[in-house]
């Protein structure tokens, strides 16, 4: 699945990466915590976390993560994005819990990090 | 150490406390071994080893030096930081296991999974460290092995 397709059909809001939103998602992982994180590393997946500081930014990146999406609205500064712009990293935001977020993305097919 | 047979070396300096460029070095480690036409599994593995090494200079140590060591067969990790040390480092091997301070813990480190890491990523891993001069980290990746 495409990250636009996901964009599309949660309504999410593109914060950063708009240009790789024909990147294939292949799995899911939730958490906030950045070594778990970095555990599962497999690319090609979309994070849901909370987190919204420089490192996931970096997270991202050294694991080939597809997204990151933001839930429950929370605000991402301008300087995280940018950096996010620069490294060719997606970032998307939800007013959504991640909780709903996930419920939706496995409902969509995308399955588990460990599957 | 010198090798004959090296084919480069490269030492990023890092900073004790600052989260915002962490991550930087393990970046232009990822990038250098991509040039390098290294496996990209080897690749995730060797940049996941040294962002968590230098995670943890950045997190529990007063700064150091990250080092990549690249020859024919082999790829090194060295994470050497002028202190304080572990004091037990069995202990600090275990998964769950963090003295990561408050602030860190805000930022999502903390999970006591960096070193476990790493461990499961590098083909042989050496932690060497000394109580007021601190700790020597190196994690070695096997080219052809695998
Ligand atoms: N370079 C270092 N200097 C001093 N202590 C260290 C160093 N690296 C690790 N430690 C100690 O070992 C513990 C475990 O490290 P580890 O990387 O596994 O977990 P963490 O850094 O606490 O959390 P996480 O890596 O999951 O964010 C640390 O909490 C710290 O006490
Ligand atoms: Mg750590």
């Amino acid at each position: 699945m495409k990250i636009g397709q996901i964009v599309e059909e949660l309504s999410l809001n593109i914060l950063a990466g708009e240009r790789f939103l024909e990147r294939e998602i292949r799995w899911g992982y939730c958490c906030d915590l950045l070594s778990r994180v970095m555990s599962k590393g497999k690319n090609g997946g979309v994070w849901i976390t909370v987190q919204t500081h420089m490192n996931i930014v970096a997270v991202a990146v050294l694991t080939e993560i597809a997204c990151i999406i933001i839930p429950e609205g929370i605000q991402v500064e301008e300087e995280v994005l940018n950096k996010a712009e620069n490294e060719g990293v997606v970032i998307l935001s939800s007013g959504m819990t991640a909780f709903e977020l996930a419920g939706k993305l496995y409902k969509m097919g995308i399955v588990s990090w460990d599957d | 150490m010198t090798d004959k047979n090296q084919i480069m070396k490269q030492k990023y300096p890092i900073e004790a406390g600052n989260f915002t460029l962490a991550g930087e070095a393990s970046g232009q480690i990822k990038k250098v071994l991509k040039q390098l036409g290294v496996d990209s599994n080897i690749v995730r593995r060797v940049t996941v080893a040294a962002y968590e090494a230098e995670m943890n200079m950045v997190i529990h140590s007063v700064g150091g030096n990250l080092t990549l060591q690249v020859t024919p067969d082999r790829i090194t990790v060295i994470a050497e930081d002028r202190g304080p040390g572990i004091p037990d480092i069995d202990l600090a091997m275990q998964e769950g296991y963090s003295t990561a301070p408050e602030m860190a813990r805000e930022l999502g480190f903390g999970a006591g999974m960096g070193l476990p890491n790493i461990k499961r990523c590098a083909d042989i891993l050496n932690v060497h460290s000394k109580m007021g001069e601190g700790t020597l980290l190196e994690a070695h990746f096997d080219i052809k092995a695998r």
